[in-house]
């Protein structure tokens, strides 16, 4: 074990060179390898948000429509039916041929009302008998999953827009599960701005104010507490807005946004305010009236202004919201975490000190342990932290401060398996007279320990790494390649250290 | 080397760890675990304000009706930690109470962490921890199983089992919160247990390939006494690490390193005197090891 060959040696310096290359990058610019350990928000200070749709509203609308789909699928079969209701996120009717109703439901074929999804084999609908002959409908698995797909992917998209929109550094934005989406954004202090701009739908409509409580409007209250009955019909929605901007009117100095219609919205604008001159126009955000001011003339230019006795900061929202689109359900903050920068800085101080603390109390304890020997671990050990930072960097890993509790761990137990080794050695030496022989069987012998041992926390790492979340994954990264790197160091680089000792004076070796 | 006789400690260690095994049990049982709001969904807001008192905190709070809320000093003078339980509306939560503590508090406040864990996602978060905590042992027993003999690994999976069921129980005595930072550290601990017991069968392993004529106690006590030194040495510089950490590392960490240094000395015990005596217990020999080679090369 304690020969090696040139190459060998070449090699196992090559390696450790290379690796440690990447350390080094850390603490200077280069503007050809760009890589760097990136610090986790807990110890550079910013906002981690996670954000859960709720697309219960989305089920319901998408149910509704099919009723009428249904009814003419069963109408054009000649099949009767009664109780027709629609109840939440279910359908339920009586039909009087179940065995008919289920062939023309769950057909293949041009299939309309109940499409197949190929991807997930299966129907986007389903339906359950009841008692009698009364039946459920209601979306399949699949079906809502693929509802919630897409409102997911919409809803990311959008919040992308309104994080970008508000000029923020870097942020990370990504799909969390089928329902969940993870928003990290580094150096944010408060999160309160971004969390109340993407706790907004942002729903616009324009409807029209009706004179009273006729057949197909609803009672919305407007912002100065008027009670309005306003048109459920939508003359246009925000879908067909290009632009928004905050404006100051030149009259009052009142902060409003102004508005860019796209050709479909400008046409569809004009032809109502033509028709409807002298009535009101109510805008509707998220089922609130914002204003309903007179129609007064035809507004064709595909322009338009809303006011609605905003501050500016509103204004401005409100048109980044607006430019942004509306998300397709509401969020939901369902985990927040914020780490003020003072915090962080004070975080990773304390880490580095008890870092470096730690590492002068183990060297010093090797040192007097096994003298020479001590200073050969001691020089693994600290080969083994430069490849550690290398590998985190070359992998641009996310250091949080669990991490650094992890390397200052692996620098605890990295000796681990040069002490086993140098253990096993001292036993050797008692019943071997070769000294070189003593050496040679000691680390063949502790090989299999080393190995055994350093697997059973590589498998803690791993688990920690599957399951763990944020900073302990962080954690379970460093003490993962900490294991990696020990293994090697000892291995290798000490092996190698201890050969040039013993075979260049093995008379008078102690341990 | 030393020569201590450990195997004749082996009966009073089992039933004190028996003892403790079962305390441990009934307190996890019935005081409960101290969950943080990791694990049960809440409100946390570390700050920071100079000259301000414990108490005018609790009193603007108390205002509030925020239900069960936990004020407490968080190391430096002048910093504070606020524990609020889950709401049902969390998302105006935060605003509020800063607004409130802004508002009532005379002097100025710097909100150094905020964080909020809703329901689901605590839920969650517990269930992980345990399928985590629960699918290490099950890895640990299978890599044994294939490394040793089914003995071996039935003795070192109740030694974790042991580790990790004691450092609960110290954490439900003391009251100190399980959170995320705790299932990290109790991994840590079933790798760093795992590591010593390793080290110790591997020895075994090798002995009763050795001495035929030795019985398993002599064995596991040669075992024991020949690894001694490599015991004592890493957990020193683990423990040396460990300490580091605990009193420099900040409060963020104590939590963590505490479990980590309870679980050190735990592990260490156990691996000698839990997971050695069930070898005994299940009078392993050499036979034992032959027989496993008849299995394998037929």
């Amino acid at each position: 074990m304690l020969n090696f060959s040139k190459i060998n040696v070449l090699i196992i310096y090559i390696i450790f060179l290379f690796i440690s290359f990447f350390s080094i990058l850390n603490f200077q610019e280069n503007k050809i390898i760009d890589k760097k350990v990136n610090l986790g928000l807990d110890l550079q200070g910013g906002s981690y948000l996670l954000l859960e749709i709720n697309s219960d509203n989305l089920v319901e609308e998408k149910i509704q429509s099919k009723v009428i789909p249904i009814k003419k699928l069963l109408k054009d079969n000649g099949l009767s039916y009664q109780n027709f209701k629609i109840n939440n996120q279910n359908l339920n009717l009586i039909v009087d041929d179940i065995e008919k109703f289920e062939l023309l439901f769950f057909s293949k074929k041009d299939n309309v009302v109940n499409p197949y999804l190929d991807n997930y084999r299966s129907f986007e609908l389903d339906y359950k008998k009841n008692n009698n002959n009364e039946i459920e409908i209601s979306f399949s698995k699949f079906g809502l999953l693929t509802i919630n797909n897409s409102a997911l992917k919409q809803s990311i998209e959008i919040v992308r827009r309104r994080i970008d929109d508000l000029g923020t550094k870097e942020p990370t934005i990504l799909q969390r599960g089928e329902k969940r989406i993870l928003v990290e954004l580094p150096g944010l202090k408060d999160p309160e701005r971004i969390k109340s701009l993407l706790g907004q739908t942002a729903q616009l409509n324009f409807r029209l104010v009706s004179e009273n409580d006729e057949f197909g409007s609803e009672e919305l209250i407007s912002e100065n507490g008027e009670k309005l009955f306003v048109s459920k019909r939508i003359v246009m929605s925000g879908e067909n807005l290009i632009d928004a901007q905050p404006s100051i009117q030149n009259q009052n100095n009142e902060p409003t946004v102004s508005f860019t219609l796209d050709r479909l919205g400008a046409q569809k604008f004009g032809r109502a305010t033509t028709d409807n001159v002298g009535k009101r126009l109510a805008i509707v955000l998220d089922g609130e009236i914002v204003s309903a001011p007179n129609i007064n003339e035809p507004i064709t230019s595909g322009n338009g202004m809303i006011s609605g006795n905003f501050t500016f900061q509103e204004a401005t929202d409100l048109a980044l919201l607006l430019r942004s689109g509306a998300l397709p359900t509401p969020l939901l903050v369902v985990e927040e975490r914020t780490v003020g920068p003072d915090l962080g800085e004070d975080s990773i101080r304390s880490g580095v000190t008890s870092l470096i603390i730690g590492f002068v109390l183990v060297i010093l304890f090797m040192f007097f342990k096994y003298r020479i020997f001590g200073l050969i671990a001691n020089t693994a050990l600290i080969a083994n932290l430069i490849m550690l930072v290398g590998i985190l960097t070359i992998l641009e890993a996310t250091l949080t401060l669990p991490g650094i509790a992890g390397i200052i761990l692996t620098v605890g137990m990295a000796v681990d398996a040069n002490v086993l080794i140098f253990e096993r050695i001292k036993e050797e030496l008692k019943t071997e007279k070769s000294i070189i022989h003593a050496f040679d069987s000691g680390y063949a012998r502790a090989k299999i320990t080393v190995l055994d041992a350093n697997i059973t926390t590589l498998i803690a790492a791993a688990i920690l790494f599957a399951f763990g979340s944020g900073p302990v994954k962080g954690f379970a990264i460093t003490l993962g390649i900490g294991i990696v790197t020990t293994l090697f160091t000892a291995y290798f680089l000490a092996r190698h250290l201890t050969s040039l000792v013993v075979l260049n004076n093995n008379k008078e070796i102690k341990i | 080397m030393t020569n201590y006789n450990f195997s004749s400690k082996f009966k009073p260690a089992n039933i004190f760890s028996i003892i403790l095994f079962l305390l441990s049990v009934i307190f996890i049982a019935f005081k409960g675990l101290n969950y943080g709001i990791d694990f049960k969904g809440g409100t946390l807001i570390e700050l920071r304000s100079i000259n301000t008192e414990i108490s005018s905190i609790r009193n603007s709070l108390n205002d509030m009706n925020l239900g069960d809320v936990n004020v407490k000093k968080f190391g430096k003078e002048g910093d504070f930690l606020i524990k609020v339980e889950e709401q049902g509306d969390n998302n105006n939560l935060i605003p509020k109470i800063k607004q409130k503590l802004s508002d009532s508090l005379n002097s100025e406040i710097n909100f150094r962490r905020v964080e909020n864990v809703g329901p689901k996602v605590s839920a969650e978060l517990l269930q992980s921890g345990i399928i985590a905590i629960t699918l290490s042992l099950a890895a640990m027993l299978f890599y044994i199983w294939i490394r040793f003999e089914w003995q071996f690994s039935v003795g070192a999976i109740i030694a974790l089992f042991h580790d990790v069921v004691i450092t609960l129980g110290v954490f439900s005595l003391l009251s100190l919160e399980i959170n995320l930072s705790i299932i990290a550290a109790v991994l840590t601990i079933v790798g760093y247990s795992m590591n010593d017991t390793v080290v110790i069968y591997d020895r075994v392993r090798e002995n009763l390939g050795k001495y035929h004529k030795l019985e398993i106690a002599n064995i596991a006590n040669l075992s024991i006494n020949e690894t001694l030194a490599r015991t004592i040495i890493t957990s020193v510089t683990t423990l040396l690490a460990l300490f580091s950490i605990f009193i420099l590392g900040g409060e963020i960490l104590r939590g963590f390193s505490f479990a980590m240094i309870l679980g050190v000395f735990i592990g260490t015990y156990s691996s000698i005197f839990v997971a050695s005596p069930i070898l005994k217990f299940f009078k392993v020999s050499y036979k034992t090891l032959e027989k496993e080679e008849e299995k394998i090369v037929p």
